[in-house]
């Protein structure tokens, strides 16, 4: 139970995109054409839950225990960029069509915050492992449906008439905060 | 040598000619995260301006050191180096706003106005130019976060800073400091600072920067 009151909290109540305002880079960025949208979700939640389980055990196998926990931000970040080249170089071996399509997705992923966030996150609310890993599971859901979501408004908005001030950034900012009106819909669920 | 390229722009231009909120789009995440209040927000920046002045700083001294192939690793670790000490300092001596602020003064280590400055500018310029660019993009995002602040905060909550300027009468959009406000603030702002652009100085701007760039270009080429 306590399971999945993460699960659904992390992907719908407290949506990293839309409340926490975490991975609103490639938010904006991606979510020009749905197929890339998805494709760029795909690989974000495929990094967060790895990313989950190896900083979890950094942390509370690791720095905890020796003292270390002010290397923390330095490691996390060195350890994220190490996974996500890894992380690539399997693909690439393994699966040749999964690889093509997440394709330059991959290394922006490095800098999206919200993969550090989710580790320094979960360490602050003091998560077990198997909790870390639904965690990490949950926010990648959440990044998927936010941005899947704003890719099909977006394919919409292409066709219409926007004021050449607002176009690209500040309209899509301004569907965001729309969409955040609605995902506060949810706020009372848990 | 004749430097063409004043010092003075070298600041200016990051404050508003390519502001890294409302211009490059750079920094959105904290952008949209701490403005709840102005007070957060100028926190937010100052801390962001110490870790991109110090960080450009050194940087631009070892950027002859650092062989290219592994240069966004270096920029990494010393970033992440400063922003531990920002975040150590914040713990011990604010540390209401070092709660307010959560998790996102540990992200400035992503916050990708640092890291662009360090790859458009530091790896390729002098120290002290570096830190006037530092400056510049810091006090630009500065001016950026502290608007976004005082709107939400005054019409959120009634007040700037802490003071209140609204009557009691008026009736506060609880919007306004929820997520879904600071969407339409920032984005509303862009808006605006586009129209703008576009009416009155699209053209000088663009003029300044395009004379920036080629004057940097005979520069750079100069100081080889």
């Amino acid at each position: 139970m306590e399971l999945i009151i993460i699960f659904i909290s992390a992907s719908i109540v407290n949506n990293f995109v839309l409340s926490l305002f975490l991975g609103i880079c490639p938010f904006i960025g991606v979510s020009n054409k749905f197929s890339s949208a998805v494709s760029m979700g795909l690989a974000t939640t495929f990094v967060m839950v790895i990313t989950a389980m190896v900083s979890w055990l950094l942390y509370f196998k690791l720095l905890l225990p020796f003292h270390l926990t002010f290397l923390q931000i330095p490691s996390f970040i060195l350890v994220i960029a190490a996974l996500v080249q890894f992380v690539e170089m399997v693909i690439k071996k393994v699966s040749q069509p999964l690889y093509r399509a997440l394709g330059i997705f991959l290394p922006l992923i490095t800098t999206n915050c919200a993969i550090l966030g989710l580790a320094l996150l979960l360490v602050m609310r003091d998560y077990s492992f198997v909790e870390s890993i639904v965690f990490g599971l949950g926010s990648g859901a959440g990044f998927i449906l936010a941005l899947s979501i704003m890719a099909g408004i977006r394919e919409e908005l292409e066709l219409r008439d926007v004021p050449k001030a607002f176009q690209g950034a500040p309209i899509t900012l301004i569907v965001a905060g729309i969409l955040a009106l609605a995902f506060m819909g949810f706020a009372g669920m848990i | 040598m004749k430097k063409k390229v004043t010092l003075w722009y070298e600041f200016f231009k990051g404050v508003w000619d390519i502001n890294p909120a409302f211009k490059q789009i750079l920094g959105t995440c904290p952008t949209l995260a701490v403005t709840v209040s102005a007070i957060n927000g100028i926190a937010m920046a100052l801390a962001t301006t110490f870790v991109l002045v110090f960080s450009s700083l050194i940087i631009s001294l070892v950027r002859k050191l650092i062989p290219s192939q592994v240069r966004i690793a270096a920029y990494i670790v010393i970033i992440a180096s400063f922003v531990t000490i920002v975040d150590m300092v914040m713990k011990a001596q604010f540390q209401e706003l070092s709660k307010a602020l959560g998790p996102f003064i540990p992200l400035i280590v992503v916050n990708c106005i640092i890291l662009g400055r360090a790859e458009a500018f530091a790896s390729k310029n002098t120290p002290f130019r570096s830190i006037l660019d530092a400056l510049g993009n810091g006090a630009g995002f500065l001016l950026a976060l502290f608007v976004i602040g005082s709107i939400r905060e005054l019409l959120g909550s009634r007040t700037i800073l802490g003071f209140q300027l609204l009557p009691n009468s008026y009736d506060p959009m609880i919007v306004m400091i929820l997520p879904a406000g600071a969407f339409l603030t920032f984005g509303l702002l862009m808006g605006f600072a586009n129209a703008y652009a576009i009416r009155k100085n699209k053209k000088a701007t663009e003029t300044n920067i395009f004379k920036y760039k080629l004057e940097r270009e005979k520069l750079n080429a100069t100081e080889v």
